[in-house]
Parts: structure tokens; sequence; C-alpha cells
């Protein structure tokens, strides 16, 4: 039998993140197909098509999935649920809102946030914040799982998957999209970033950011950001990292200004590097950083540019 | 419109949670337990819908054994006129929970539910969708604001890549998510009135569901520890280290 993978993308670009969720499906099973579900997205699905291991991509292209809402999206899987022994997708937002409503349609459990399959019905994932890992067996026919996209090396390109088209159009208007506000940026993005500068509630304002901002360009990073300096309004809250926000594991993961409560650890302790500035010397974030510098960070920052 | 309320006993969550020696639970014994934050914010939601006047009765429901009647307490503290008790004890799998709420939601026939978008021991984040999918109604997950428009639900979600805006028919499911709002405390006099208000215990039986599993955990582990890292003395020493010991940068 098969395995689905439920691509992540917005109709013009595949996330990389995808590669990822495919890299996990290969620990399932041999012959995997990749769900491409939105409008005009015919770029996603041929891009879809090259990841390795992939052997189909379903195309459903419709102005019904255009925003990929659950309530289409998941009766749409559902009708093909049946051919496959395991669906998965990466568990960003877009994943965690469908999943859960696939499951429910199908008298199925959700796994979700796994880090590592041990067998074809047995993974792990983390739970109270990360500060434990569970081992759980699921008697679902159906696996239905989202996948933490840090814990999976990306899978390589090169393949030249064939497409079929899917005519099902699930139409529905219990939900309709308004409008939508994303951020835009050169930067990498923050979940597949190979190095995150991240800066707290001692960044102090909004405006100091800049200072973050101008290190992660020198750097090529991602900028992420602490629940506080988020409330505060320094940065949009897609630049979260914690427990309910986004969740990395960069090379490099440079917290400034950053305390290091259990929920933004949650989202980075799996980080290859962490490094630490901060005033306070107790602060807890200084128990994971491998180097730590007690520190102003607005006397660290533009030495940090300045040397890099 | 009657909205329904669901809420969890967990953890509290300034608790750093130990696994049992023989690594097959979480220990729990004398660990501080309070309302799911998440689920605090769909309480305040559902009293400031009341206060403006939109809302007209809120009914707080949970799903555990007897010591999850204190978080049906706190919540009338806080503003639900009633509540409901689903007796079931030990560990209750999501998509149990949410058809345990649908019969509730059958029962009540609520014109909104509110919950916390995730429980913060399972950290889940699933049974809002799924009692979404089992009642056939729409789902505002992640909603950061909410406002209720000519019979229809307006969420403002916070997605992967900033925001986003849906237009739900009612009923409806809207899942909190941190911004959504502060929570206020409950104050004295209400706590004492809360005591008061009802508390009607019903048992997945009489709601004629039967509570199953399909999920074993066969074991829990605390994750790998981190190698114990070094304080630098400097902003040049730190970009020595990063550059020609651990090599993560240029």
């Amino acid at each position: 039998m098969s395995v689905l993978v439920i691509a992540e993308h917005n109709n013009a670009t595949l996330n990389p993140v995808t590669a990822s969720v495919v890299a996990a499906a290969v620990q399932l099973d041999a012959d995997i197909h990749v769900l491409v579900a939105g409008s005009d997205c015919s770029a996603v699905a041929t891009a879809a098509g090259q990841y390795q291991g992939v052997s189909r991509v379903l195309v459903a292209d419709n102005a019904a999935y255009a925003n990929q809402l659950a309530e289409a999206v998941a009766p749409l899987v559902s009708s093909i649920a049946a051919d496959y022994t395991a669906i998965l997708a990466a568990a960003g937002t877009t994943g965690k809102n469908l999943m859960p409503r696939l499951a429910a349609l199908l008298d199925a459990g959700q796994l979700s946030d796994i880090v590592a399959i041990e067998a074809q019905d047995t993974f792990i994932r983390p739970i109270y914040a990360g500060n434990a890992l569970a081992t759980v067996r699921t008697a679902d026919t159906v696996k239905i799982l989202t996948v933490r996209t840090s814990a999976f090396e990306p899978v390589g390109t090169g393949n030249n998957a064939d497409q079929m088209t899917l005519d099902t159009v699930i139409s529905q208007n219990k939900s309709m999209f308004i409008s939508e506000n994303l951020s835009t940026s050169e930067r990498p993005e923050l979940a597949s970033a190979s190095i995150v500068v991240s800066g707290g509630r001692g960044l102090g304002s909004a405006g100091n950011f800049q200072l973050l901002e101008r290190i992660a360009d020198k750097l090529g990073a991602a900028v992420g950001a602490s629940r506080a300096a988020v409330d505060a309004g320094f940065v949009g809250n897609d630049l979260q990292v914690g427990q309910t926000g986004k969740i990395v594991a960069p090379e490099l993961y440079i917290a400034v200004g950053i305390s290091g409560a259990i929920q933004h650890l949650a989202g980075m302790k799996d980080s290859k590097v962490i490094v630490a500035i901060n005033i306070d010397a107790d602060a807890p974030i200084f128990q994971v950083a491998d180097y730590g510098l007690v520190a102003d960070l607005f006397q660290v920052l533009p030495e940090l540019e300045s040397l890099l | 419109m009657k909205i329904l309320v669901p809420v969890k006993r967990v953890v509290d969550a300034n608790v750093k949670v130990r696994v049992s020696a023989d690594n097959s639970f979480i220990d729990l014994s004398n660990v501080k337990m309070a309302m799911n934050p998440f689920c605090e914010i769909a309480v305040e939601e559902a009293v400031r819908l009341k206060e403006r006047g939109v809302a007209t009765e809120i009914v707080a429901v949970t799903v555990g054994d007897e010591k999850s009647q204190e978080q049906l307490r706190t919540a009338m503290a806080l503003g639900a006129d009633r509540s409901i008790w689903v007796e079931q004890a030990g560990f209750v799998e999501p998509l149990a929970v949410a058809k345990l709420l649908k019969a509730v939601v059958d029962r009540e026939l609520p014109d909104l539910v509110i919950l916390g978008k995730q429980s913060i021991d399972c950290d889940n984040n699933q049974v809002g969708q799924m009692l979404a999918a089992l009642c056939d109604m729409p789902q505002g997950t992640f909603a950061f604001h909410l406002s209720i428009e000519n019979g229809r639900a307006l969420v403002s979600r916070e997605v992967d890549g900033g925001e986003q805006v849906v237009s739900l028919s009612l009923p409806a499911v809207v899942t909190t998510d941190l911004r959504l709002n502060e929570p206020r405390y409950a104050k004295l006099p209400d706590i004492m009135k809360a005591k008061k208000k009802p508390l009607d215990k019903i048992t997945p039986a009489e709601l004629g569901v039967t509570v199953s599993s399909s999920m074993t955990t066969i074991a829990v582990h605390e994750p790998p520890g981190r190698k114990a890292g070094i304080i630098v003395g400097s902003t040049a020493e730190l970009v020595d280290k990063l550059r020609n010991e651990a090599k993560v940068i240029p």
C-alpha cells in the first residue's frame, strides 16, 4: 500500500518543509504520493514531483481549495484515504488545522508533531512542552500524522514523478476566506533556516530589532522572537519561537535578550549550537546555551556586527 | 446566543514535570494543577461576549475525574452561568473527548463553542478541530480576534506566515491562541457565588458515548540532555568559538 503526504504550499511555491515530511514518509513505505490541493498550483505540483522517493503527485486544482480551508480539504482527503496506510502533513498551522478534522471524519486518532518513527505503528512525540518524549503505538488502520519537520532531514530532488488529476470538488460555504496579511521577507523561512537570530523582551522596542536584523542579514539567517517580544508588539506573531509558536532546530540559534522560559526552550532546544546573550547571569537560557555571554546586548550587537 | 466553553485541568504552566523512574508515565504526584491557559482565554472571551450583550448564556464543560470540578467552579467564578461535568477518570484521547463534547453539543445546541487551541500537557491541538468535524461545523482555529457580525463569526487567525481572517456560519467552533485576550482573575465574591451555580454531572453512558482509545503510550523518556556549555568573556571570543570551534559561521 501507499503513504500520502499533504504538500505545504501557497499555490505559487512549494514550502521546503514538505521535503522533511517526505523524508518521514520514506521511513514508512516505499510508495509515496503527494497531494497538492490548491488553486493555480501547477508549479507546486511540478516541484513536489521532483522530491526523491515520490512516485505520484495528486493534483486537486480548484478555486474551492484556493486557501486550503480545512472544511474543503479534509473531506477531499477523506475521499481517497482508504488507499493509504498513513497520511502525513507538516506540523505547521495548515497541517494542524487540517489533520485533526480529517482524522475525526475517518473516526481515527491523530498523532501530532512526531519527531521519530520507531515502527509502522509506533511514533515518538514531545509532550509537556518537550520536557518529555512519549513513545506511542496506534491501532488505527490509517495513521494520521503531523510531522515536526525540524526532526527529519529533507529528501533531495532530481526526481520526476507522474501527476494525476483529482476531479473531486468540495464546495462549502460554512467557512469563507476573507483576507490575509502575510509578511514578505527576503530572509530565509524560520522553520527551515540553518541560522536563526532571535530577540526577546530585552531588545526593548520594535526599532531595536533592526540591530538583530543587520546581524541576521550578515549571516543569511532568519529572525525569530520570544513570546514577550511579540506580545510587546516588537515584531509580528510569525516570528514567535516556542511551545505554541514555531519549533526550530537550526545549526545555530542565537538568543539575544531572551530569558529562556520553558515555553521558549520548547521551540529551540534541539538547535545544534545555542548562543545566549543576556545581561542576567541567572537567566535560564544559559542552562541550554553552548556559548553564553553575560553582557549588555546593546554593547554586544554592534561588536558582533563588525566582527562578522 | 449560547456559548459552550470546554475547559481542561492540567499541570500548572510553571511546573517542570518529571518522568517516572520506570519510564512509564509522567509523575504528577504533588504537582500543582490549574486550568489550561488556553482554556482560561476561552472562558474570558465568552465572558467578554456576554458583557458586550452578544452572548446570553455561557456553559462550561469538562471531561475528567472529580477533581476537575475545581476548574468548572473557576469557570463559573469568572462568569460562566452553569457547568457540566462529564465524569471520566484517567486519560481520555482527543477523539473520545470530541465525541463526548459532541454529545453535549447535541443536548445544549450552542451557537458557538470556544475552546483552547491545545492543552499544555499533551500539546495535541486536536479536540477543537475534531469536534468541528463531528458536528459538521466550520472551525476558526488559533484565533487572536473574534467578532460576531450578521450571524457569522469573523475569526482572525495566527498562521505561519502572519494572519488570516475567515468568516464562519453559526454554529461554529473557535479555538483560542495566546493573544486573543488577557484573562481576568476571579474575584473572591464571585468565587463564593460560583459555589451555588449549577454543576451537573453526567456520565458517558448517559450521553450515549462509549469511550474508546486507539493509542497506547509504551514509554515516556526525558529528552537527551545537552552537553554543558561555557561562558565566554567577550564578543570577540564568542565569534572565535563559533567560527573555529563550532564552525557554524564562516
